[in-house]
């Protein structure tokens, strides 16, 4: 079954076309690569895919299990099992970590007419999945991301991702800033989600962690669209030939 | 003003609101004769309005027009209402002085469990003496007129080298509908005391009410004293208090005050630091919705050499709220080696929402280093999508951002118990927001 279904999406920002007529559809089971060079809009379908503020969309639509999702807010799409690990995960002080997952995965069980955690079983669930991804208890004790390194930030967005379990998980360059083993466990966490239920996109610029998730399906994205599309030979031909050829074509 | 003006036989113009009381106001008649006199310079100068610059933000004849006449002394029913907030509102641990429309009521407050160096009289049982305590500097006519109208208040004084491990907690409650209530405590801290102080203002069902407090703080050398005050008054309520505090040498204070409730507040501060080598820092927070008015107004005097004084106040403002915060600091001339900052933080929630700042140094000495600085801004908007993404609705992201907003301020609360208290009010605070 699809779960997302981007059809000719056209989205502005600030009066400039960002993405222009892009077409994605991703089904459950499935792993998608999007690579791409910088600048050419997987940030921001990935924002748009999450409801970020700011972004107009002036043609085309996103259907997540058949519904609307552009017409959700965005923590009605968490809800709904829309889950994107940020490539620039913010700090906020003053929110402690553990406060933060508790009433995060909270509000989304309450959203979905679930109970919500026990202050026990929450502390179990994120013991073993922290444990799970090698976050160091005292990582969770600080405020969100609050002096995290870069890939310390990287990996608590890894980690939420295993609390929330979303049926849909778009990574945005989770491997930059990882050194390798870092990577490997993360990709480790990333893989253990895998499942029929559960989609990923993952968006990166390089095809080694390609080789930790092995997508189905990857995609090469220029200027705003989807240039290209095939399997995981096609992140292997990028990495010897680069973008070049793909910018004449967009 | 539309209080009703009387004449007296000496033709002395006195209003209702006096003549009514007087007969119930404690005191000895040379005490009623002080009241009189204080109640003249109230009547002279009328309720503040904004063309006095020290009420330009807070006019308190638009504001409050009005003044209403002194409650009636609580009855058993009172009591019994009253019973009830102080249960919800005691802080853990802490002795209970409870004032009930402005009068103590004893069958409520922890007298006998207050500890052996704390010495404990109500300002009735002082005023059988002598008029003392309402001899303030009438700096104002809302001061005067308390003096004119406090019909009770604690009068504590805490011996040398006390420590105390619980803390005292007056708790301000009123039960009488469009009414006021004016009270007047005394807190005598001795040398080398270590002790925390809570205030509450509180509400029993009470509306439309209005509160005159006076306190007068005087903290000896080498102590170690935290004064927290929490007005978590009616909604619809007036609260007008104004604090004399002296500190002496080689002292740390450490003030406190949350504003959450009443539709008028005005809490004015007279700090003078009258001993080397202090340390006084100073957290209020207000946290304003719909159209309420929240003014603190400090003016903090260093009046000898080598003290630091810290004010750092946050204001989350919602609705049509206004909140004031003026801040003045006074450096005597021979004040050298003077610390003095204060900063505002204003936090935005609404379009409408109002901050006035006004920050004044007055500074007579020359090796000093002073200064202010204020922010104002709205929620961030990327701290709010992440958390949004995460599945938090918009009401939620936004208390978790206003929580951590205060938090800095609540976090230099060094009792657990307390600080979980103060942490309560600010969530009931959250959850009162439409
Ligand atoms: N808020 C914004 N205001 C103006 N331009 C923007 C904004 N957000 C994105 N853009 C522009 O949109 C284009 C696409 O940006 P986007 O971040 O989606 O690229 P990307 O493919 O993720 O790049 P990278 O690989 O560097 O992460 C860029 O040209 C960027 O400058
Ligand atoms: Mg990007």
């Amino acid at each position: 079954m699809a779960l997302l279904e981007v059809k000719d999406l056209k989205v502005r920002v600030e009066e400039r076309e960002i993405l222009h007529g892009l077409t994605l559809t991703v089904n459950e089971g499935e792993v998608h690569a999007i690579m791409g060079p910088n600048g050419s809009g997987k940030s921001t379908l990935s924002h748009v895919i999450a409801g970020k503020p700011g972004y107009e969309v002036t043609d085309g639509q996103i259907l997540f299990k058949g519904e609307d999702l552009l017409e959700m807010d965005p923590d009605e799409r968490a809800a709904k099992g829309v889950f994107l690990a940020f490539q620039y995960p913010v700090e906020i002080p003053g929110v402690a970590t553990m406060t933060f997952l508790r009433t995060a995965l909270n509000a989304q069980r309450k959203a979905r007419g679930e109970s919500e955690y026990s202050t026990p079983d929450f502390l179990k669930k994120v013991r073993e999945v922290s444990k799970s991804l090698n976050v160091p208890q005292d990582m969770l004790k600080r405020g969100v991301n609050v002096g995290f390194s870069g890939g310390e930030k990287k990996r608590n967005e890894v980690l939420q991702m295993a609390l929330f379990e979303p049926s849909l998980c778009i990574l945005d360059e989770m491997d930059s800033g990882l050194d390798i083993d870092a990577l490997r466990i993360a990709a480790d966490g990333v893989n253990a989600l895998r499942s029929p239920k559960r989609a990923m996109v993952v968006i990166t610029h390089y095809q080694r962690l390609l080789n930790y998730i092995v997508p189905d399906f990857v995609h090469v994205m220029s200027r705003g669209r989807v240039v290209k599309s095939g399997d995981k030979e096609l992140a292997l031909e990028l990495e010897a030939s680069g973008y070049t050829q793909f910018e004449d074509a967009a | 003003m539309n209080v009703a003006v009387a004449k007296t036989g000496s033709g002395r113009a006195v209003s209702d609101l006096f003549t009514s009381a007087e007969g119930r106001l404690p005191g000895s008649p040379a005490v009623i004769a002080t009241r009189r006199d204080a109640f003249e310079t109230y009547e002279r100068l009328g309720l503040p309005h904004r063309r006095i610059e020290e009420w330009k933000y807070t006019d308190l004849r638009a504001l409050v027009g009005e003044l209403l006449p002194l409650a009636a002394a609580p009855d058993a029913a009172a009591l019994a209402s009253a019973a009830d907030a102080v249960k919800a509102h005691a802080v853990a641990g802490a002795r209970k002085l409870v004032l009930v429309d402005g009068v103590f009521a004893a069958g409520l407050s922890d007298v006998k469990a207050l500890a052996s160096e704390v010495g404990f009289k109500t300002l009735q049982e002082t005023l059988e003496k002598d008029a003392g305590l309402l001899k303030t500097a009438a700096v104002d006519a809302v001061i005067s007129l308390n003096a004119a109208m406090a019909s009770d208040g604690v009068v504590l004084s805490i011996a040398d080298g006390a420590q105390l491990s619980a803390p005292i907690q007056i708790i301000h409650v009123a039960t009488a509908a469009s009414a006021s209530a004016f009270t007047r405590s005394q807190v005598a801290v001795g040398k080398g005391v270590r002790a925390t102080i809570i205030e509450s203002f509180v509400a029993a069902g009470a509306k439309a009410y209005q509160v005159n407090d006076a306190v007068i703080l005087s903290i000896g050398d080498d102590a170690d004293v935290a004064h927290i005050r929490l007005l978590d008054d009616a909604p619809d309520a007036v609260n007008i208090t104004s604090q004399f505090v002296t500190v002496g040498a080689n002292t740390k204070v450490n003030f406190f005050n949350m504003t959450s409730g009443a539709a008028v507040s005005r809490l004015q501060g007279f700090i003078t630091l009258a001993g080397e080598g202090s340390d006084l820092s100073i957290n209020g927070v207000n946290l304003l919705q719909k159209t309420e008015h929240g003014d603190t107004t400090l003016v903090v005097d260093h009046a000898v050499p080598n003290c630091v004084s810290r004010e750092i106040f946050r204001a989350v403002i919602d609705d049509r709220a206004h909140s004031v915060f003026q801040g003045r600091i006074i450096v005597r001339p021979d004040a050298q080696k003077t610390d003095g900052k204060m900063m505002t933080r204003a936090l935005l929630l609404s379009d409408e929402a109002e901050a006035d700042n006004k920050p004044e140094l007055e500074i007579f000495a020359d090796d000093v280093s002073c200064g202010h600085g204020a922010t104002a801004g709205a929620l961030d908007d990327n701290l709010l999508f992440y958390l949004k993404a995460r599945g938090l609705p918009e009401k939620q992201a936004q208390a978790l951002l206003i929580q951590a907003f205060v938090g800095e301020a609540i976090e230099q609360i060094a009792d657990d118990n307390l600080r979980e208290h103060v942490i309560g009010i600010a969530e009931r605070w959250l959850e009162r927001r439409s």
